[in-house]
């Protein structure tokens, strides 16, 4: 039996190579200073839907929502082997928090038909693991977190293995199912060359709306929306145009959207700088190690 | 979502499993009272299971002023479905104002799904808790008494003060280990409030074939002394020297992730944002450059000692004594005082 996977995936800024010229002075992040990625368990997920598709057949979608230019990580996973790629783009989902985040994908689910959900445990951006639970609430499907190990699919359900912490759990339910993999679940694939060169070309409509522009700068409004027109027409034939929606094509109702969906506001952002009150350079040699060791009796911080 | 409530109460989950109660409701019990008591309100635990009752007793020891017990033969197993059922109810009867939970992997998969069905506003993985007024920015209305939801982000990089003014209750995830355990008060008296659950086998969803606790190598949280070292180790071979050294302070041998990965250490020993937070009386950092996701468990701790052959190493700018030279050399001379000091 073959299965339906959706990926949910995201375009992230890579946290982990954060450096001080990141950081504005008011203590805000200079997001075009740090370089976009595919976020690391975004990857496990894909991965464990293209090992469910080769072993069981089926076929797989891919989500994001974002900006335009994060049509480059659908992209990458049409390199990998997704099958269909779907850009949520619209300017009225800014400063969407979890909640108007997992209400704008569930609206988007509803055009779908899936079987198994999958999503990265949680993004390296915020860290927060919720978004995964919030759209399986809202989808009303179980959610299985933290997956480490696909055991099992029989047709009508699955069972995984989940890390618990201290230990792991096997739990076995009905599909539909919506999944958080952890980076311990699998290596994510390289692209497949082949494929890059297949889709290498591939495009969301705001992309080539925006090759147009920067082509034809002397054109009409009407003209240039002709080519945009035609050109989507020509990569729709071939296969390569990616989905792009908004929220009035998935029904979206706009008071769960964006900033009033969203409960949680920033109240103030800081800089982290991080500083010992006082501090003593001891010298690295008998002497010195000597005398800490001394302190650190006297302080009673060693017994 | 309910509506804002000042008379609310202050909520803590009671997570347990097994009827063994986690320390993370425990740890978040002193900031909750504080909270509470900033307001004006009562703290109380809500607590899930089957035959717990005797965790209630506990949770008021600790500081609640009442627990909501909700025992039900099939809640003696956590499932995100039937747990986040009962508490959403729990929410619409009562209106707190403010619900907490640790930021477990239980915390973590039950909260967003009560915030979901409450469409409540919800903060992952806060490290500290504040209550505070906040103006907001378009039409100058001042909301009072607001629970600052304070956590990094963006890598650990920033710290965000989260609030939520309007579509309570105010709910977050507190990170393990960051707020210190109180200590018992075995004469404090509460309330225990026995709660009917609506339950059924439809409200269970999976089926949980087996499961595999292991107890944890190593209690970072509990060690006064801790002794960490990094990738600047070098080898497995070589944290010998983190051992003998945690060993000769009778302290515990922990890591920064970078030492994890490479394998010299398994990764129950992890300090930092993927690992462990702690905050001993000592914390002497061996080869640790210092990432910021570093920092972030263990920066709290009370006497910082940093050894690296890299004098501008972040770790220097938290470290209360600094020794720029080669571990190999530093360590065992540290051994060596200490065996000659103490004995």
């Amino acid at each position: 039996m073959a299965y339906k996977c959706v990926v949910l995936i995201k375009q992230v800024p890579d946290t982990k190579r954060i450096t001080g010229e990141a950081m504005n002075e008011d203590g805000t992040v200079n997001r075009s200073a740090l370089p976009a990625i595919f976020n690391p368990e975004d990857l496990n997920a894909l991965e464990l839907a293209l090992q469910i598709k080769e072993k069981f057949g089926g076929h797989i979608t891919v989500i994001t929502m974002g900006l335009p230019a994060a049509s480059v990580v659908l992209r990458d996973s049409l390199f990998r082997g997704a099958d269909d790629a779907i850009l949520i783009t619209d300017r009225r989902c800014a400063a969407s928090d979890t909640l108007a985040t997992s209400y704008i994908l569930s609206c988007a689910l509803k055009k779908i038909d899936y079987d198994i959900v999958l999503c990265g445990r949680q993004a390296i951006d915020g860290d927060t693991a919720q978004v995964g639970p919030q759209l399986a609430e809202k989808l009303g499907v179980p959610q299985i977190t933290y997956v480490e190990e696909l055991i099992e699919l029989d047709g009508k359900s699955i069972t995984a293995r989940r890390n618990i912490g201290a230990g792991w759990q096997q739990v076995k339910t009905a599909l539909p199912v919506l999944l958080t993999v952890t980076g311990d679940a699998n290596e994510p694939r390289v692209a497949a060359a082949k494929k890059t060169m297949k889709y290498k070309n591939a495009r969301t409509p705001v992309e080539v709306e925006k090759e147009v522009r920067s082509q034809k700068t002397e054109d009409s409004e009407a003209k240039i929306n002709k080519l945009v027109e035609e050109k989507c027409g020509e990569l729709s034939d071939k296969g390569l145009l990616i989905k792009q929606w908004d929220l009035d094509f998935i029904g979206a109702d706009l008071n769960w959207c964006g900033r009033s969906g969203s409960p949680t506001k920033v109240h103030r952002i800081q800089s982290v700088v991080l500083a010992a009150k006082e501090s003593k350079d001891v010298p690295a040699n008998e002497n010195g190690i000597s005398g800490l060791i001394h302190e650190l009796i006297e302080d009673k911080i060693i017994a | 979502m309910i509506n804002v409530n000042r008379q609310g109460e202050v909520w803590v989950f009671g997570e347990q499993h097994g009827g063994q109660l986690e320390d993370t409701p425990i740890e978040l019990m002193s900031k909750a009272r504080r909270l509470a008591d900033t307001l004006g309100v009562k703290l109380a635990s809500i607590l899930l299971g089957d035959s717990v009752k005797e965790l209630a007793t506990k949770l008021i020891h600790y500081g609640a002023d009442k627990v909501y017990l909700v025992e039900h033969p099939l809640l003696g197993t956590y499932q995100a479905n039937s747990y986040a059922k009962v508490i959403y109810d729990l929410i619409h009867k009562y209106e707190p104002q403010i619900v907490l939970y640790g930021a477990t992997i239980t915390g973590r998969g039950l909260a967003p799904r009560i915030a979901s069905a409450a469409k409540a506003g919800l903060t992952a993985d806060c490290t500290d808790l504040q209550i505070g007024d906040h103006t907001t920015a378009g039409d100058k209305q001042l909301h009072k008494n607001l629970m600052f939801q304070i956590r990094p982000a963006f890598g650990g990089n920033i710290i965000a003060t989260i609030i939520n003014y309007d579509r309570w209750p105010q709910m977050a995830t507190v990170r393990e280990g960051v707020m210190p355990m109180p200590e018992p008060d075995a004469a404090r008296t509460g309330e225990i409030i026995e709660e009917k659950a609506e339950v059924s086998q439809q409200d269970l969803p999976l089926e949980i074939l087996a499961e595999h606790k292991r107890a944890k190598k190593v209690n970072l949280k509990a060690a006064r002394i801790v002794v960490a070292g990094g990738a600047g180790v070098g080898s497995k071979d070589n944290f010998k020297l983190i051992w003998d050294l945690a060993n000769c302070l009778g302290g515990a041998p922990a890591a920064s992730r970078a030492a994890v990965d490479l394998g010299f250490i398994d990764h129950d020993h992890q300090v930092g944002q993927t690992g462990t937070t702690i905050r001993p009386s000592l914390y002497i950092a061996v080869g640790i450059s210092g990432a910021i996701q570093h920092q972030a468990g263990m920066s709290q701790s009370q006497k910082i000692v940093a050894i690296n052959n890299d004098p501008d190493a972040p770790i220097f700018q938290l470290a209360h004594y600094k020794i720029v030279g080669d571990l190999n050399e530093v360590v065992p001379k540290i051994i060596k005082a200490i065996k000659e000091k103490t004995l």
